[in-house]
């Protein structure tokens, strides 16, 4: 099986400081990737990097395109990396309001990606836009309500439902249960994880929250001041802690 | 006025304006910054206009100004007056006699020639500007032909009121590559963009000029269920009695009484001329 994204040797430095180096892995597809580590050990700097946002400066990120096989995304012409971004990839941001349109009706938000690939038949993108509203529990006649007036757990709904409207290969995400409270977390989590199973999506997941990666993550990176300290199953890495500082990360979470 | 260069502009600045229009004719629908100078008005006046009309002007021209379609209101007499004061050009109300024709927010009714020139006031040339606040970025949606935004504004619109409300500042796609702002011309007057004068934009607070070459292919953005409608009131006009032309409501007193005129007045006056 070719592999969907292959990463070798991805550094990103900061003037002298590092940002994340020497980064290599492959990721399959259907499979899920969680990369853990605390503040500032570079998950959102690799991940960025990943999705295009940031360019690295050495390594290559290659991503598997439904056309010419594995294309090198770092030397892809822009016009083609925003083609995947809004086609194949998608990013689901921490705070909600970084990816939605806070203006924009949620019919608006979730239409705006298949508009973007030219869709120009209304009543087929409102179409789509109830059905994928339905998808991640928001109620049909919320969608001409904006999503200022949505819950912050509604609001990562709809911007998951924005996402993957487009059918995506690939779904970024970095840290999509921060800032919310527990039992919204855990339909969030519930919900993520049906939808992944269902379309056969590819995942990279950051985040700093264990229970996270071990319910959705078949796989796991921990990272720590810029390097890949420990990779291997999501169980094993968790349960069997080999590295100091993965003993220590597992350790720390607060048991009830 | 022998105080001021012809056209009020200095040459060096006539000079880079045209050289702002050139490339604007080259690239149509393309924002071409350049350096717009303080006039002596205020901006949202026409600055922009002004100054594309004052760097395309020759003596020989003749020259027509419009605001909202007449030629008697404030704005137009004013910069008639302008023009007749700086450079001495001829001038006129007839749109077809006119050499250049200067408009804040119409098209002429009477359809327009090869070798005329109609100027446009632009309050806000980016029609990205609302949707998307920086700069930055729209020019990178221009640049990459990423105009998925344009449609979200029509999807929101049909969302809301039931159909696509927009109704002036409708935006164009320009040889099926750039989106632009026609302006504030209502609707109604998008078919006409398609036409055989060179039409120039320019925007004086914004600094940037854009421009259409004759018979350039202007397209109004639609839904394939939602397609684009050319809107007026649907009325005659009460004085010359036109149906095809777009139309002013005036209140005529406060009981409710109101009247549909043309807006256009040169279009009007001639055919009230014409019947009597």
């Amino acid at each position: 099986m070719t592999p969907l994204l292959q990463v070798e040797n991805l550094a990103k430095y900061y003037g002298a400081r590092i940002g994340c180096t020497d980064v290599s892995f492959d990721l399959y597809p259907g499979e899920v990737m969680g990369i853990v580590g605390e503040s500032g050990s570079g998950k959102s700097t690799l991940l960025n990097c990943l999705a295009g946002h940031l360019k690295p400066d050495h390594g290559a990120v290659r991503f598997a395109t439904r056309s010419d096989g594995l294309r090198d995304t770092v030397t892809m012409s822009e016009p083609e990396r925003r083609m995947l971004g809004r086609t194949d990839w998608a990013f689901v941001h921490q705070h909600a309001r970084d990816g939605l349109r806070m203006n924009v009706s949620a019919g608006g938000n979730v239409g705006e990606r298949l508009m973007a690939v030219n869709a120009r038949h209304y009543g087929d993108i409102r179409e789509q836009a109830i059905d994928w509203l339905g998808r991640v529990e928001i109620t049909q006649d919320r969608i001409d309500d904006r999503p200022t007036a949505f819950s912050g757990g509604m609001q990562q709904r709809l911007q998951i439902a924005r996402n993957l409207v487009t059918g995506p290969r690939l779904v970024f995400m970095d840290e999509p249960t921060g800032g919310l409270d527990v039992s919204v977390q855990a339909r969030l989590l519930d919900l993520l994880r049906g939808l992944v199973r269902d379309m056969g999506l590819s995942a990279i997941i950051v985040t700093h929250d264990l229970a996270v990666v071990r319910l959705l993550a078949d796989r796991l990176m921990v990272m720590k001041d810029g390097h890949v300290v420990e990779t291997g199953l999501t169980d094993q890495v968790l349960d069997d802690p080999q590295h100091g500082y993965t003993q220590l990360l597992v350790s720390s979470v607060l048991q009830v | 006025m022998k105080e001021y260069n012809f056209a009020y502009l200095d040459e060096q600045t006539k000079r880079m304006i045209r050289r702002a229009i050139l490339k604007g004719l080259a690239i149509p629908g393309y924002q071409v910054p350049f350096a717009s100078r303080e006039m002596p008005m205020p901006y949202g006046w026409g600055t922009g206009g002004v100054q594309v009309s004052a760097a395309v002007l020759t003596p020989d021209d003749t020259l027509k100004v419009i605001d909202q379609g007449a030629d008697d209101t404030t704005n137009a007499v004013s910069i008639r007056r302008f023009f007749q004061r700086t450079a001495g050009v001829a001038v006129t109300e007839k749109t077809g006699e006119a050499s250049v024709i200067q408009t804040r927010h119409r098209i002429p009714e009477q359809a327009l020639r090869e070798g005329q020139i109609i100027v446009y006031q632009v309050p806000i040339p980016e029609p990205l500007r609302f949707l998307e606040p920086s700069e930055v970025e729209t020019r990178k949606m221009h640049a990459l032909e990423d105009y998925g935004l344009m449609h979200v504004k029509l999807y929101e619109d049909i969302s809301q009121h039931g159909d696509i409300a927009t109704a002036y500042a409708y935006p164009v796609k320009v040889e099926g590559r750039y989106v632009m702002d026609p302006s504030p011309i209502p609707k109604f007057d998008n078919p006409k963009l398609d036409m055989a004068a060179i039409q120039l934009f320019g925007a004086g607070r914004e600094q940037r000029i854009y421009a259409l070459p004759p018979y350039t292919k202007v397209v109004s953005l639609d839904f394939d269920d939602y397609p684009f409608q050319p809107t007026k009131a649907d009325h005659a006009c009460a004085l010359c009695g036109s149906t095809s032309s777009y139309l002013d409501e005036l209140i005529t007193d406060d009981a409710g009484g109101r009247m549909f005129i043309c807006s256009d007045t040169d279009y009007c006056a001639t055919r009230v001329e014409d019947a009597a």
